[in-house]
């Protein structure tokens, strides 16, 4: 019980946190030409020449081995929505650290979302 | 088609594909893990699940379909909101649901459809915000 609330909130705390940096990186990196294989592979290139993407990939490589765990350990249907739990902490992230307008509307969809996400938990 | 509904298009397609590829790739994941056996948490035990893990090749289908799931997560991120992505992408709540419940055999309880039917109710709310509101990138 206590390993997997930790390893939970590891899985969270580093998927969150990696997905920030990389959003910063990305969005300094800028959108691709096209969605032709050449423009987003030049795209790709461009991106993890970037230094936020070293930072957040690996925190990101943490919270993946803590999944992999995790799955050994749990059913892949609690594994999952468990791990959205994430959505408000991103949002408030998102809001904060990104500066994005997170709407009323996007907010309750974001609540909506963590509710529906702690009632597939507890089943 | 006004800008902004050709970046809404755009960036539901890319989050699509992102949910499908995390998704494919978490069932493959928990597919080749439950062949490894569950994971015991010594230097040995650890070494002997990464030793096996690595000659499964149901893991390392896994593997590619979410490095698929990172490629297109950086390609939408390149323009959209995270506070956008994030929560629409839930709707692979849903996705998984019905994956675990098809392909795993998992039992699917009735409070559990109720939940994916309010996250999808809330994907819907978020999808129809606007997909990009910075306009200077914070960095």
């Amino acid at each position: 019980m206590i390993r997997n609330l930790l390893a939970f909130t590891l899985f969270i705390a580093c998927g969150t946190g990696g997905e920030i940096l990389i959003s910063i990186g990305m969005k300094a990196t800028g959108e691709p030409g096209s969605f032709r294989p050449l423009d987003l592979f030049r795209f790709l290139l461009k991106a993890i020449r970037n230094g936020w993407f070293w930072l957040g990939l690996p925190m990101m490589a943490i919270s993946f081995y803590t999944l992999l765990i995790l799955l050994s350990w749990n059913p892949i249907s609690l594994v999952i929505p468990i791990s959205s739990m994430s959505y408000v902490l991103g949002a408030l992230g998102a809001k904060y650290i990104l500066k994005e307008e997170v709407s009323v509307s996007r907010w309750t969809g974001v609540l909506l979302v963590s509710v529906g996400v702690l009632i597939v938990a507890t089943s | 088609m006004s800008r902004e509904h050709k970046v809404r298009i755009k960036t539901l397609l890319v989050v699509l594909v992102m949910v499908l590829c995390a998704n494919i790739g978490d069932l493959l994941l928990k597919s080749g893990m439950t062949h490894v056996g569950a994971v015991e948490i010594s230097a040995e035990g650890l070494s002997e699940t990464l030793r096996l893990a690595m000659f499964n090749s149901t893991i390392w289908l896994g593997i590619f379909f979410l490095v698929g799931f990172v490629a297109s997560y950086m390609t939408v991120m390149s323009w959209a909101d995270y506070s956008y992505v994030m929560p629409v992408g839930a709707f692979g709540y849903a996705v998984n649901t019905l994956l675990a419940r098809i392909f795993l055999h998992e039992t699917v309880s009735l409070q559990r459809w109720v939940g994916v039917f309010i996250i999808c109710v809330g994907v819907l709310l978020v999808g129809q915000t606007k997909p990009a509101t910075v306009s200077n990138p914070p960095v």
